[in-house]
């Protein structure tokens, strides 16, 4: 086990006849996958998502009541801010729409990242069952693996929830659109997606060590999507610091919000949000230190 | 009764068990906790004058629910029954000479009040040495105390009445995952899970607090920090044991119709 770990650990390149050995789901009418490198990657993702959605549609009843199941969830938290906007007009020098915009901000990075990162999310189950034993005789890449294991669609309900908050909270507000500004959105988007999903992979790696999944890191992950809805200024000066420096979730939502609300002109705000995918690379060093000390669980 | 009582009592052990589970869950729920008063002193910080409660009454609002989570949480329905539910497991259950409505009632006591005596205590004592507005003030005095007491159980048992009409209604459905999600997101709200109801707009509140919803956390949780006068006391108790009867006769009823007619999955 042990040489094969380090020989399948973060090896993309395979060649196509050994992937048809161990990919033996594939019926003959499916593509067989290219060569090597980063496209035979992404054929391989892509082919994943596949067959989740084809997964999710024999069960359509259940996967649209999970979808609305989903919405309903997150529109409480839009409930509860919703009516405490009601009777207070502020919060910090945050009004309502402006607390919209962060809130469906942080919602879209979360959610994101957990629908396609839910491999790791769910990865205590994989371990315990010695699933992982067989992902590692695989020559794929053990992230891309997981990753493909479970592409949790039912997400879209809280997409769906936090595009249309978003757009409503943009255009009812005062922000002047301007093209730096979309971009920020985006770069929000794209460092808080990659921010949780380093989250996740913090948690999976941890399932080496405790194999049962810990309760704790909930706080981390879905409590920072849970207290993101406000900006992170108004919980005071010591959780500022913490989701600066120590998890930046401030990178991605209080930050770069100022630049939106005008209250920050200086240009490298716009960049700021892009400096939390660093943050991957702590979380990949933790997972392949994960994966060298990983012992089956027997079962 | 005898047969519930060792069902009670073995459920109550099992729930024991998970002491590693709930020393993790401690310290979620204290972090949680913590963030909730800050948004809450935020809010005060912001208009002292819009906030429908004391600092103090708001901080304690929060600590109960952080150490009672177990009792209340609906989204934390006994994962066991649904499974016997799913896979077919419930026909053996039905087999036996017992009444399954007050096996399930049972069980779904058991596993809420062994979850919640590992977690309150620690996080109660912490919460008691914070700094007042920060922290669990004692409660407004002997009478608020035993009330609170008093109202905490009816409301417990409101919640498990509950979850028992949820977990009989999912003997009808085929996947009982959709209806349990609406039923514990609605419940979040309408039980002042989310937000205490006094910070509803009036109307909505004086008809939300009339729904069997608000019997659960919301009353035990405001007597205790003596923000309802003896009269909305008086009358918000009466109210929990009404639906609390309410409930359980209905579930009951139900529950003999739909076992009359049920069709086993699975096997």
């Amino acid at each position: 086990m042990q040489s094969k770990q380090t020989n399948s650990n973060d090896h993309c390149a395979s060649s196509a006849s050994e992937c048809r050995t161990c990919e033996s789901a594939h019926s003959a009418d499916e593509p067989v996958l290219p060569k090597r490198g980063l496209l035979s990657a992404l054929r391989l993702y892509v082919h994943y998502l596949s067959i989740a959605v084809r997964s999710a549609m024999q069960y359509k009843t259940s996967f649209f009541l999970s979808i609305l199941g989903q919405f309903l969830v997150s529109f409480n938290v839009f409930l509860g801010i919703y009516f405490m906007f009601r009777r207070f007009s502020q919060v910090g020098n945050f009004s309502y729409l402006e607390v919209l915009i962060c809130f469906s901000i942080v919602l879209l990075e979360f959610s994101f990242a957990e629908m396609w990162a839910r491999g790791f999310d769910t990865f205590s189950q994989t371990v315990r069952s010695g699933s992982f034993d067989r992902i590692l005789v695989r020559p794929q890449n053990l992230v891309l693996q997981v990753l493909g294991s479970r592409f949790e669609l039912t997400r879209l309900g809280r997409i769906v929830q936090a595009i249309v908050l978003f757009v409503y909270a943009a255009r009812s507000g005062t922000i002047v659109w301007t093209p730096a500004k979309a971009l920020t959105v985006i770069f929000m988007i794209i460092g808080g997606a990659c921010l949780f999903s380093g989250l996740f992979l913090i948690y999976a790696a941890l399932c080496f060590f405790t194999l049962d999944g810990l309760e704790f890191i909930n706080i981390v992950t879905d409590g920072a999507k849970e207290y993101g809805r406000y900006p992170f200024n108004i919980y005071g000066k010591k959780v500022l610091l913490f989701t600066t420096f120590i998890i930046p979730y401030a990178l991605v939502q209080y930050y770069p919000l100022l630049y939106l609300l005008d209250r920050k002109r200086e240009w490298y705000y716009i960049l700021v949000p892009l400096l939390a995918v660093l943050f991957l690379l702590p979380c990949r060093l933790l997972w392949r230190f994960g994966v060298r000390h990983y012992q089956s669980s027997g079962s | 009764m005898k047969k519930y009582l060792s069902f009670f009592r073995l459920r109550f052990v099992t729930g024991l068990q998970y002491r590693a589970a709930a020393a993790s869950g401690i310290a979620t729920q204290f972090i949680w906790g913590f963030l909730e008063i800050l948004v809450f002193h935020a809010f005060y910080e912001a208009d002292p004058s819009a906030f429908p409660m004391s600092l103090k009454a708001a901080a304690a609002y929060v600590w109960l629910q952080q150490s009672f989570l177990a009792l209340f949480a609906t989204w934390q329905m006994d994962p066991e029954i649904l499974d016997a539910i799913q896979t077919g497991g419930v026909a053996y259950e039905l087999c036996r000479p017992i009444r399954i409505y007050d096996l399930w009632f049972t069980k779904n006591t058991a596993i809420r009040i062994s979850k919640a005596v590992l977690r309150c205590f620690p996080i109660l004592l912490v919460a008691a040495l914070l700094p007042s507005s920060y922290g669990l003030c004692r409660p407004a005095g002997w009478m608020h105390g035993l009330l609170f007491l008093l109202s905490l159980t009816l409301g417990l048992l409101v919640t498990v009445s509950l979850c028992t009409l949820i977990q009989v209604l999912s003997l009808l459905t085929l996947s009982p995952n959709g209806l349990q999600i609406i039923f514990s997101s609605a419940t979040e709200f309408l039980s002042g899970a989310i937000l205490p109801l006094p910070f509803l707009p009036q109307r909505l509140r004086a008809l939300m607090e009339l729904l069997p919803f608000a019997s659960m956390q919301n009353v035990p949780f405001r007597i205790y920090s003596g923000s309802m006068t003896a009269m909305e006391m008086t009358r918000a108790i009466l109210l929990q044991a009404v639906w609390l009867l309410i409930l359980v006769l209905g579930g009951q009823l139900l529950c003999r119709r739909v076992v009359k007619k049920i069709i086993i999955q699975g096997g």
